[in-house]
């Protein structure tokens, strides 16, 4: 393992909810720039390993590095502050705000935080909000939504509603980047689009994204490296051919008797 | 014109001063339950706690004089200086401040993630708490605001109403400075809300708590500034209802003539509060007016709850309220 050039190192991690083990000694890491997945069937504990690096669930066991240090226990939030932006499998938008505004909100983090200045000074609390209007018309136009822009997306279809959840965790310009079931409940058409979305986000961006999937199939389209995970612990790790070719990974999709 | 007519819209204007009181109080329920979807049952005993505040301050009350006198049997109740208006209206705010950030320490920052009915229990009890707690801090003594608030009639409106139509409207002077002051009140929070970070956090907040925290807002600081905010309102609509009937116990119970307000006007929607307050001013005023004599008068007690119950049937989101459409 290359410590030096992890962007993230997640060591030993060990989660549990009372008596029940979610997630058992898991270790990889996350290198600078690339795309990488962690898979694995139902109940693996892939939603329980992305929550414990954006912070809303706290390890019993283990560490994270991120950025070569070890980052202490912090709520949420400031994990968000660090850079690490993420996408909820449910879909957690501002519905009754617009497109436009649920993006503008990703950008809060990077907005100086002056109430002060927004009342006294409005002349440059209204360049800086010109500013981030404009980063965001950038993101809107990436993501082809520019006919929604002024939509409260409440009402959205659920394809066009990920889109924009993207669109906001990209406002954030992060270092990171967490997709939580990116494709799940779309159809093939809209996947496609997803896949082409995520590896425009690397190549424009250059942002390191890590992602879960259970369809195995659009995963090793889109990752550089792949996580494979079952009843909580990792059975695989390694190229998206490597990890095919596991025979531990091709017993959990089939199912053998455990 | 007719007197009959005359004595209308004298009686409207009336009920339009008496609205903007009642839009005050609302603005401080719609303010939380926008951020938070919580109904702050504590709001009207707020206003009263701000008003005691700002009057024990302006006298120089020793705080707990009672409780002081009466376990180290000394005879203290005043510190013997009388402060500016300003200045206690300064340190009444700063107290209120104080107030959010305990009751997000001791109350909040533990419920979170918790259905809203927990939340509004819990503000039930922060009512009671708060209402036994400015007695014990200032006493239950009736007592008068004095910050320099014009009383009495308005000479020039009566002369110039007068002059117009040969009878002179009597309009409280009272009652038009309330209505500037919620004017501006309701610029400043649209303006906060609408275009300022903290505002759009605070959306972000009242929508998703979870999306909220993943781009990096803090629920505590905003949950802080919203109940700050809510505080700031409960200052104002408790001087003025201060003002106009005298600072005690009663002054809590105005929360209850906020609901139907509420109601009418919507719960989320801050021109709500204003126009459901100036409605059931101007309706309750004339419909007392109009119809009072044939029901045998009395009618302000009850009128706005009807007007509410009307609401509820036929428009139950309000005028300004959001539509709850549940998608199957």
């Amino acid at each position: 393992m290359n410590d030096s050039a992890a962007l993230m190192d997640i060591r030993n991690i060990t989660l549990k909810f009372g008596g029940v083990t979610a997630l058992e000694d898991v270790s990889f890491d996350i290198q600078e720039g690339e795309v990488r997945a962690i898979i694995g069937p139902n109940g693996a504990g892939k939603s329980s390993m992305l929550n414990v690096i954006s912070g809303f669930y706290h390890p019993q066991e283990g560490g994270i590095w991120f950025r070569g240090e070890r980052r202490p226990a912090m709520p949420s939030h400031r994990i968000a502050r660090q850079g690490v932006a993420r996408t909820f499998q449910n879909i957690a938008l501002f519905s009754r705000m617009t497109t436009l505004d649920n993006i503008m909100t990703g950008r809060v983090t990077l907005m100086r935080p002056n109430l002060l200045t927004h009342m006294l000074w409005w002349g440059r609390a209204e360049r800086e909000e010109s500013e981030h209007r404009e980063k965001v018309e950038r993101i809107i136009d990436f993501l082809e939504i520019q006919t929604i822009r002024k939509t409260p997306v409440g009402r959205l279809p659920y394809g066009l509603q990920k889109r924009v959840e993207l669109g906001r965790a990209l406002a954030a310009e992060p270092a990171l980047l967490l997709l939580d079931e990116p494709m799940a409940g779309m159809n093939v058409e809209e996947k496609e689009d997803m896949c082409r979305f995520i590896l425009d986000v690397k190549e424009e961006f250059g942002t390191t994204i890590a992602l879960i999937e259970h369809d195995m199939g659009v995963v090793m389209d889109v990752s550089d490296r792949v996580v494979v995970m079952d009843y909580g612990r990792k059975i695989g790790d390694g190229t998206p051919d490597e990890v095919r070719n596991n025979q531990d990974v091709i017993d959990a999709y089939l199912g053998v008797q455990h | 014109m007719s007197q009959q007519l005359l004595y209308a819209i004298e009686v409207s204007l009336n009920g339009l001063m008496a609205g903007v009181l009642y839009a005050l109080v609302a603005l401080g329920f719609v303010l939380i339950y926008k951020a938070s979807g919580v109904f702050n049952y504590a709001q009207g005993v707020m206003a009263l706690f701000a008003a005691l505040t700002l009057v024990g301050f302006q006298n120089g009350q020793i705080p707990f004089a009672h409780l002081i006198n009466e376990i180290f049997g000394t005879q203290v109740h005043h510190f013997g200086w009388h402060l500016p208006a300003f200045l206690s209206v300064l340190l009444a705010l700063a107290m209120m401040v104080l107030l959010a950030v305990i009751v997000e320490k001791l109350v909040l920052k533990h419920l979170i993630n918790q259905e809203p009915v927990i939340l509004f229990m819990a503000t039930i009890g922060l009512a009671y708490f708060l209402e036994g707690f400015g007695d014990l801090m200032w006493g239950s003594a009736i007592k008068k605001i004095e910050i320099g608030l014009p009383y009495g009639p308005s000479d020039s409106i009566d002369q110039f109403t007068y002059d117009l139509f040969g009878y002179g409207f009597f309009i409280d002077r009272l009652d038009i400075v309330a209505a500037l002051v919620a004017a501006l009140l309701v610029c400043f929070l649209t303006v906060f809300s609408q275009y300022s970070k903290i505002g759009r956090a605070l959306r972000a907040v009242a929508d998703d708590h979870q999306a909220a925290l993943s781009v990096g807002i803090s629920l505590r600081f905003i949950w802080v500034v919203v109940w700050s905010v809510a505080g700031f309102v409960a200052l104002v609509a408790g001087v003025m209802w201060g003002a106009k009937s005298g600072v005690q116990f009663s002054l809590s119970l105005i929360a209850l003539k906020a609901l139907p307000v509420l109601m009418l006007g919507g719960f989320t929607s801050i021109p709500g509060a204003i126009v459901g307050g100036l409605i059931i001013g101007v309706g309750e005023k004339l419909f007392d007016f109009l119809l009072g004599p044939l029901v045998g008068g009395a009618t302000e007690n009850w009128f706005a709850y009807v007007l509410a119950l009307v609401f509820l049937v036929f428009r139950p989101q309000g005028l300004f309220g959001e539509r709850i459409i549940e998608r199957v």
